[in-house]
């Protein structure tokens, strides 16, 4: 018997592989969420790994805060194109023009309201299940949740009652009306999406590299200016070498200071880290120590 | 970080008295895997607890909602790495239905962390868990003999413990048992070797999880590749393509290979295995592939692949199988259940209970119904074949979850004898 070698990243590869096509063998209508962020270019690519030469048997759905970094967009749709795959983009605009959304301050984060359109874009296409790029290592409510992670018909997550899950066999039944968020990439953490960018050499948002960008020091953090965020009076703006970990709400996200123009620097970068990838960049996950927790048991991914 | 590095999950099985916690974090802290924010908000929540250290079990510990209900949500899946390898930690908290846990996290293990404390040697929980490690066919089992500080790090209390143990084992389907003594709460033979346990001349804990042969975990030798899903392009490009899409579950296949097709019975030959990154020669467990065959059958989910000169899986609508009753409803024999098997799913009846196995004492009992964390002997019908190995020959394809259709829920693991 001859020694074949199976890296790590061939192990999370096919382990994703294998989700994915589950959930086109056995759910009816299911879509696969789309932002242009890093982690999603990864479940891209691991869906052509799994569904070539043939189409996705699902279409890529994003939901747009309005919130996101024009460079993001701008690879999101590019990427869509170059595939060939259909791209649904619902925004949180519209559920503010319904009502189901009302906003008070412009200037604050959108993601608490994502879970609004995210959960009537589900029942205007009738998806029953929606593939994520969410990861366990990002936060202490991952780590406890399942690949297949079963939601109600308000789209609530209820972690006390969670599906055992054993072996690779999963159990991806709901009844009408019910749909299943499901997690591939659940075991890769941020290093190995580093790894497999690097290895695949995937087409990622420039913003991901070092840069000059304006920011300001708010609070501890620091805050890239944009037309959503401008300085207060006694505030400095000032030019700084930076790069994003990861690319959501302009308002919330924050970068770090570095000098990582490669994916090999920033892969060299991560190896040395001393801080998790949502400590150093999501202002929305500091509110609370169970922030992330609420916002999925609201539907949030 | 090379990218060159193997993949390993691992368990640990203990009680927090047997300082589990302070293990993992200690596996944590050593390997430099614990971030600055993390650290911080641990050491705040250990001062707003008055406690004097900072407590590495917090990290593990965690949602709202298990706080306020005082549950705690079966496994939480860790992450880290060494140089040499990659690291998913599946983390069972509690004394409260470890039988279920236990068996949940180590269904997709290649390695169980045994924990004991020196000074109370092996308990009945030692043998509880060390029963379930080899129900679940846990490949490798580490019998971590922590706290060896409180026993002034004496050979001949670690010799006592390891003999009793291995005496025990040895009644077991283990294959591959390693005694480590350690303190965690020290660092002794956890990353470090530490200068107290000189006489041991084993590996310390990391060293060994990161050199353990893991290789032969999956099953090398008899092909088994259930069809997850046939893909059909029909665009002119690829007008007559029709490959079968799948993760081969053990063994390898050449292009050219004679193959049957189950339950058909059909066969021919591999024409074509298919991937995103070219054709391939050969492909092996686990990787997900797709396989083209010279001759048109007709195949579909839930179907098997297999060499035709490899042994053969069995064909049968009725098996026995050990069972982990997992849902708080106990076991209706009445009652139709869902079986989900590799890729098929099929309506099932358990027709037999022969007995419940006393998970602390090893002794069998007669029983007529199953509640949540019973480990049965049981009989089961199917309404159509099933395309199986034993769970002993593959835990792959000799493993299945049982489905109660009123509710959705996974109610029980089977492995088939």
């Amino acid at each position: 018997m001859s020694k074949h070698t199976f890296t790590h990243l061939d192990a999370l590869e096919s382990e994703s592989i294998h989700i994915m096509r589950e959930v086109a063998a056995e759910c009816k209508n299911p879509a696969l969420l789309f932002s242009g962020g890093k982690d999603s270019i990864v479940m891209l690519r691991l869906a052509e790994k799994a569904f070539r030469p043939a189409k996705f048997p699902f279409p890529l759905v994003h939901i747009d805060t309005e919130h996101n970094f024009p460079e993001v967009i701008a690879c999101r749709d590019k990427l869509a194109q170059d595939l060939g795959e259909r791209l649904i983009v619902r925004s949180l605009e519209d559920s503010i023009k319904r009502g189901t959304i009302v906003i008070k301050d412009e200037s604050k984060p959108r993601n608490p309201f994502q879970s609004v359109t995210l959960l009537e874009t589900i029942a205007e296409f009738g998806f029953d299940a929606c593939m994520g790029g969410a990861r366990r290592d990002e936060e202490k409510a991952r780590a406890k949740e399942r690949i297949f992670s079963f939601r109600d018909e308000f789209g609530q997550w209820d972690p006390k009652n969670q599906r055992p899950e054993l072996w690779d066999t999963y159990n991806t039944r709901v009844h009408a009306g019910e749909n299943i968020r499901v997690f591939p990439i659940s075991n890769w953490t941020e290093m190995d999406i580093w790894e497999y960018i690097g290895r695949e050499k995937l087409y990622i948002p420039n913003i991901y590299f070092a840069h000059e960008r304006e920011v300001i020091r708010r609070g501890g953090n620091v805050i890239p200016v944009s037309h959503l965020v401008q300085p207060k009076p006694g505030e400095k703006v000032e030019v700084v070498t930076v790069r994003f970990r990861t690319v959501g709400d302009m308002t919330c996200t924050a970068p770090v200071e570095s000098i990582a123009r490669t994916v090999e620097e920033i892969i060299e970068e991560t190896a040395t880290t001393r801080i998790t990838e949502r400590g150093a960049t999501r202002m929305d996950d500091q509110t609370s120590e169970a922030s992330m927790e609420l916002r999925k048991k609201e539907g949030y991914f | 970080m090379s990218t060159n590095t193997q993949l390993l999950r691992f368990i640990t099985a203990g009680s927090v008295d047997d300082g589990k916690s302070t293990l993992i974090g200690r596996l944590l802290h050593d390997s430099k895997s614990i971030f600055e924010d993390q650290f911080s908000a641990i050491s705040k929540t250990s001062e707003k607890r008055g406690m004097a250290a900072v407590d590495l079990s917090l990290l593990t510990d965690g949602l709202q909602a298990e706080r306020e209900q005082g549950i705690t949500i079966d496994v939480a899946y860790r992450y880290f790495a060494t140089p040499k390898r990659k690291f998913i930690i599946g983390d069972t908290p509690g004394h409260e239905q470890y039988t279920r846990n236990m068996v949940t996290a180590a269904s997709t293990a290649n390695l169980v962390v045994i924990l004991i404390d020196a000074r109370k040697g092996v308990l009945t929980q030692t043998r509880r868990h060390t029963y379930l490690a080899s129900l679940v066919g846990v490949p490798h089992v580490v019998l971590a003999v922590n706290k060896m500080d409180m026993v002034d790090y004496s050979q001949a209390r670690f010799d006592e413990i390891v003999a009793e143990y291995k005496a025990f084992a040895a009644q077991l389907n283990l294959h591959d048992v390693t005694c480590i003594p350690l303190s965690a709460l020290n660092g002794d033979m956890v990353v470090d070797r530490g200068d107290n346990l000189n006489w041991h001349k084993g590996p310390a804990l990391l060293e060994f999880i990161e050199t353990v042969e893991i290789d032969h975990d999956v099953n090398t030798s008899d092909f088994r590749f259930p069809v997850q899903w046939v893909c059909r392009p029909q665009t002119e490009e690829h007008h007559d393509f029709r490959g079968f899409m799948g993760r081969i579950e053990a063994g390898e296949v050449s292009v050219g290979d004679e193959v049957t097709v189950l339950p058909s019975g059909r066969t021919t030959h591999v024409k074509d295995i298919v991937t995103y990154d070219g054709k391939l020669q050969t492909a092996f467990a686990p990787q997900s592939v797709t396989i083209t065959l010279a001759d048109e059958i007709d195949i579909s989910r839930g179907d098997m692949i297999v060499k035709t000169d490899h042994l053969p899986p069995k064909v049968e609508k009725e098996f026995e199988a050990m069972l982990c009753w997992l849902s708080e409803a106990p076991l209706d024999k009445n009652r139709k259940y869902l079986v989900k098997h590799t890729t098929r799913t099929a309506k099932c009846l358990f027709s037999r209970i022969f007995y419940r196995v006393d998970v602390n004492t090893l002794e069998p009992h007669e029983v007529e119904k199953l509640n949540m964390n019973d480990i049965a002997r049981v009989a089961l019908k199917i309404q159509q074949p099933l395309v199986f190995d034993s769970y002993e020959i593959d835990r792959a394809t000799g493993s299945f979850i049982v489905i109660d259709e009123a509710t959705n829920n996974t109610v029980a693991a089977g492995m088939i004898a």
